[in-house]
């Protein structure tokens, strides 16, 4: 299976999170929860950037899609926990499938471009169709799920808890993904479409599969996301979420599932935590996006590897 | 002998003092800071600063610590930074947020942490309506509390009786006209159309050749540049003189306005302040703000500077006694301020700002464009004139109500 | 009638600033094949330098060249640091060029501060062209003439000159290009100034219509994208076609049917993508 030392290093991170919340503050509790939850969507965007190499523009809808399933059932007709999940699962799904097949048809560029247009689309339904979506103002008073634990989740420890179940459990939906054939064979893809091709594979279905999978997994974070602000609005879905996610991959490195899980949760203290001390923080966005690619294009676990391997990391690949 | 005098007196003075008169009070002022809404966070910014500068950062004999956030323009940043202040800084009193997506985005958390917040800004009617909060009260107005009498004001004294309106397709877009078809209509008005540019429509074009040729007037209800491009397009396209041009709050707001020419001379408009305002205290504060800045006060630095002032006279009913919340929160509830810069100011039991509102044209004075206040309606509530249980009752104010009948 | 006259022209005249923005994006991404998000930053810090220098100069005219060229050391700049290493890697540009985009947003706040300005056109360029009960403004007029000098230029340059030829050598073939001795990289340089250039002139001809404020950036990106990818990369007529097709049917699109101004863009643009995946005019 795993080599022991990784093994060692995932028991270390697991033991962290787990024993983390009495010693943080309140605050710090939420944003770490908040880490997890985008940690989801970040490992989702992963199976199809990092595993497939479709660079998707519109990743948020199936955040925004989770989330507005939580405000819309949760506030008008005051649905439990598992008809939320149910319904935001299915309905992130269903939209994948859809989009799916009109991106699917496009590769590279054309494949940012439909994302990105699609993106668009949702993020207009979220907007105009006020009597749904409340438009701008969003949807608020969405109350933390009650599960009839002996814990209310309403407090911040025990819903970190949940948070981390459902990251847990995301995970390793995810990794049994990739790990199974069928990840192996949307490796094989990324590496050479028409290898895969040619092997008789059914490149454009294991796309297709990869590309739902991810939207569902995505719609997951969002239930969660719905449930942890208390409210959902189209900030959620906006292009710049979108890119953020893609951010979240890079930094951590692609195809690892672990390290988008982290880049998210870099990203999510440096935006939260740093723009407390200064109000230039865009600017050190900015720097960490140009950043990430100039001097860890392979994100933070592959520059660990590296240097675990004792190579001194290429600082930028030149194709040119 | 007299060091020891000195001594022996501060000792007492010490003494007498309760412990928590050193410990400051602490206040979270959330705005924007950076992208789109900047500028209207940073003329927030400018109002509470002026208004902690005259006070020399004390109030109630406490110093005062002052925590300006910004928000980033998203209600996840903005409820992470209430989060910040409450449970991380323990704030005593919010004051912000700026846009009503992030009020309400923090309006359940506030009153769930317990900390008394002072919307500066944020309009939306139900944040003091049908979802009003212990813990939220508002030192300017609803999103219809000055377009409500416009309307009336519009068909009973400027006499118009078709209007077509035109504004931001969003929450508050949707409000403003609302409020203003409501009472306009209820005066024998009518609306006779009803457009809508979404957010960001960079050409106003299609939307003004639309507009009927046989109305009396046009409603406008936008905020930032989209009011600049507007009255840009209106004076191109010819209208310019030939149809009245009746603003909400903010269409032609003191920081928009500075930037504008004369294509907004003659726009008249509605709220609860203006710049050009001619009282003792107006005039010490635009003084005030002209000195500090170079620039006029608005619709957002007088707001947070009003926030301010409701924070002085509380704390002075509690005696700097911040930190019992009840009756902290009680004292703010009942605020009525007698000479703000906008006048005298109240508030009723759902924590709104009762107020005058000012009906103003634009004119040019000494080179530059004010708001020239030419009707004043006093002690405005959110209801207007409507009976309140029965304006609870209808839904709220939106795109959809009050239905356009004679479209 | 007088309904199809006005928004007929208030199309054109809206394509006409579409193209402004986006011919300079059709050439970066087109040609290129890079992903640019800071070409929404071109545009405003564009319009914020041409401000700037006509409250200075009071010279419209200078004002746009001011605007214009020093946009295009700054994405000459950007390029030659960054994006030049970065060809072929999509993924790569998208970041680098959001993180540029995002600094380039608060330099702009920082430098010019947050409140939105029109620039002050000349006199002779205010005003309508009155003719029976139609108004024409001729700023409209204005932005329709230079979009058309713009694209005609463009034509010359890349059809009828050495230079073009060279251009399109590159963007065919840059190997091949390689070979026959031209210098590619000079040249895939100074395209991509080119692009940020038009952007920039963009950004202040539209300063005069629009306004310049901050979220003008990236306002417009999606707007620029989208008549890119409805004309096809790569292709100067698709550019223009795109514009034109896009500003008419937002400008009818939103008279006929105003409930679905949010997707009137973005709708067709998803749907042109779904049969043809590379655009109207577009080479795959």
């Amino acid at each position: 299976m795993l080599p022991r030392h990784r093994v060692i290093g995932l028991g270390i991170m697991l033991l962290l999170l787990l024993v983390a919340p009495p010693f943080l503050s309140s605050f710090l509790l939420t944003l770490l929860t908040q880490a997890l939850i985008y940690g989801i969507l970040a490992m989702s965007l992963d199976l199809i950037l990092g595993y497939t190499g479709l660079a998707s523009l519109g990743h948020a809808a199936y955040l925004g899609l989770g989330a507005y399933s939580v405000g819309v059932l949760t506030t008008r007709h005051g649905a439990n926990f598992w008809v939320t999940l149910a319904v935001g699962l299915l309905l992130a799904a269903v939209v994948a499938a859809v989009f799916g097949l009109v991106a699917l048809r496009a590769t590279g560029v054309y494949f940012l471009m439909i994302t990105l247009a699609l993106g668009m689309v949702i993020w207009g339904l979220a907007h105009r169709w006020v009597s749904m979506t409340q438009g701008d103002i969003g949807i608020s008073g969405v109350p933390r799920p009650d599960l009839g634990l002996p814990w209310s989740l309403a407090k911040g420890i025990p819903f970190y808890y949940f948070s981390l179940a459902g990251f847990l459990l995301a995970l390793w939906v995810l990794w049994v993904v990739v790990r199974s054939p069928f990840g192996q064979s949307l490796v094989g893809i990324r590496e050479s479409e028409s290898r895969m091709r040619t092997l008789g594979y059914h490149v454009w279905l294991h796309k297709y599969i990869g590309f739902i999978i991810a939207g569902t997994v995505g719609g997951f974070s969002g239930v969660l996301w719905g449930y942890y602000n208390g409210f959902v609005s189209p900030a959620d879905v906006e292009l710049a979420t979108s890119v953020e996610i893609l951010l979240m991959v890079a930094l951590g490195g692609r195809a690892t599932l672990l390290g988008p899980a982290l880049g998210a949760g870099v990203i999510v203290l440096l935006k939260n935590l740093v723009s407390v001390y200064t109000h230039r923080w865009l600017l050190i966005l900015g720097a960490v996006y140009i950043g990430t690619i100039v001097y860890a294009p392979e994100g933070i676990v592959g520059a660990v590897r590296q240097f675990a391997k004792g190579v001194k990391p290429e600082p930028l690949r030149s194709k040119a | 002998m007299i060091r020891h005098v000195v001594a022996l007196g501060l000792l007492v003075l010490l003494a007498a003092t309760p412990s928590w008169a050193q410990e400051p009070i602490r206040i979270g002022f959330l705005t924007i800071l950076t992208g789109p809404l900047a500028a209207p966070g940073k003329e927030m910014e400018n109002g509470i600063r002026l208004f902690m500068e005259e006070h020399k950062n004390a109030l109630s004999g406490r110093p005062v610590d002052l925590t300006v956030l910004d928000t980033g323009g998203t209600p996840a940043g903005t409820l992470a930074k209430a989060r910040e202040l409450a449970e991380q800084r323990k704030v005593h009193v919010i004051i912000g947020p700026l846009a009503a997506f992030e009020a309400y985005a923090i309006a359940p958390y506030v009153n769930s942490q317990r900390v008394p917040t002072i919307s500066p800004s944020a309009a939306a009617d139900d944040l003091t309506q049908r979802k009003a909060t212990q813990f939220f009260v508002r030192a300017t107005s609803t999103s219809t509390q000055p377009t409500q009498p416009f309307g009336t004001y519009a068909a009973k004294t400027l006499g118009f009786k078709k209007v077509a309106t035109i504004a931001d397709d969003f929450a508050f877009g949707h409000e403003v006209v609302a409020g203003f078809q409501k009472a306009f209509e209820d005066a024998g008005g009518q609306v006779v159309q009803k457009l809508w540019p979404k957010l960001g429509t960079t050409d106003q074009g299609p939307y003004i050749s639309q507009l009927r040729k046989d109305i009396d007037a046009v409603f406008i209800g936008f905020a930032g540049v989209a009011a600049l491009r507007f009255l840009k397009q209106f004076e191109d396209a010819g209208l310019k003189g030939k149809i009245p041009v009746l603003a909400n709050q903010t269409a032609v707001d003191e920081a928009l306005l500075r930037n504008m020419g004369d294509e907004a001379i003659g726009v008249v408009s509605t709220m609860h302040y203006s710049a050009a305002l001619d009282t003792p205290a107006n005039r010490k504060f635009t003084a005030a703000y002209r000195k500090a800045f170079g620039t006029d006060p608005g619709y957002y630095s007088v707001g947070a500077y009003t926030a301010g002032l409701f924070l002085k006279q509380a704390l002075e009913k509690v005696r700097g006694k911040v930190e019992d919340t009840d009756s902290f929160l009680q004292a703010v509830r009942g605020v009525a301020i007698a000479d703000a810069p906008g006048g005298p100011i109240r508030l009723d039991r759902h924590g709104q700002a009762v107020h005058n509102i000012y009906i103003r044209r634009v004119e040019r004075q000494e080179g530059r464009l004010q708001n020239t206040v030419i009707h004043t309606i006093e002690g405005v509530s959110q209801f207007w004139n409507y009976p309140e249980a029965e304006f609870l009752k209808q839904p709220a104010y939106s795109r959809d109500f009050p239905a356009c009948r004679f479209c | 009638m007088e309904f199809w006259i006005t928004q007929t022209f208030n199309g054109v005249s809206y394509g006409a600033l579409l193209f402004l923005l986006a011919g300079g994006l059709s050439i970066i991404f087109g040609m290129m094949r890079i992903v640019n998000m800071t070409h929404g930053s071109y545009y405003l810090l564009g319009g914020y330098v041409g401000l700037t220098v006509i409250w200075k100069t009071g010279n419209f005219v200078l004002a746009i060249l001011a605007g214009a060229l020093t946009i295009a050391l700054v994405g000459l700049g950007e390029y030659n640091a960054f994006l030049r290493r970065l060809g072929g890697q999509e993924l790569g540009q998208v970041l680098t060029t959001m993180g540029f985009a995002l600094i380039f947003q608060d330099l702009g706040l920082v430098i010019w501060g947050g409140d939105p300005y029109t620039i002050p056109a000349p006199a002779a360029l205010s005003g309508s062209y009155q003719i029976g009960e139609l108004f024409f403004p001729v700023y409209r007029v204005f932005i329709v003439a230079v979009a058309a000098a713009v694209a005609v230029i463009l034509w010359v340059v890349l059809e009828q000159t050495r230079v073009g030829a060279m251009i399109r050598a590159t963007v065919d073939d840059a190997e091949m290009a390689r070979g026959v001795g031209i210098n590619v990289p000079l040249i895939s340089m100074g395209v991509f100034a080119l692009g940020a250039f038009l952007a920039a002139v963009g950004g202040v001809v539209a300063g005069g219509f629009v306004g310049v404020y901050p979220g003008a950036d990236f306002e417009i990106l999606p707007y620029a994208f989208v008549v890119v990818i409805v004309g096809g990369m790569g292709s100067l007529k698709g550019a223009v076609i795109g514009s034109l097709m896009v500003g008419l049917l937002d400008n009818f699109g939103k008279a006929f049917f105003p409930e679905l101004s949010y997707f009137t863009l973005f709708a067709p643009m998803a749907a042109i993508l779904a049969i043809r995946p590379t655009g109207l005019f577009g080479r795959a």
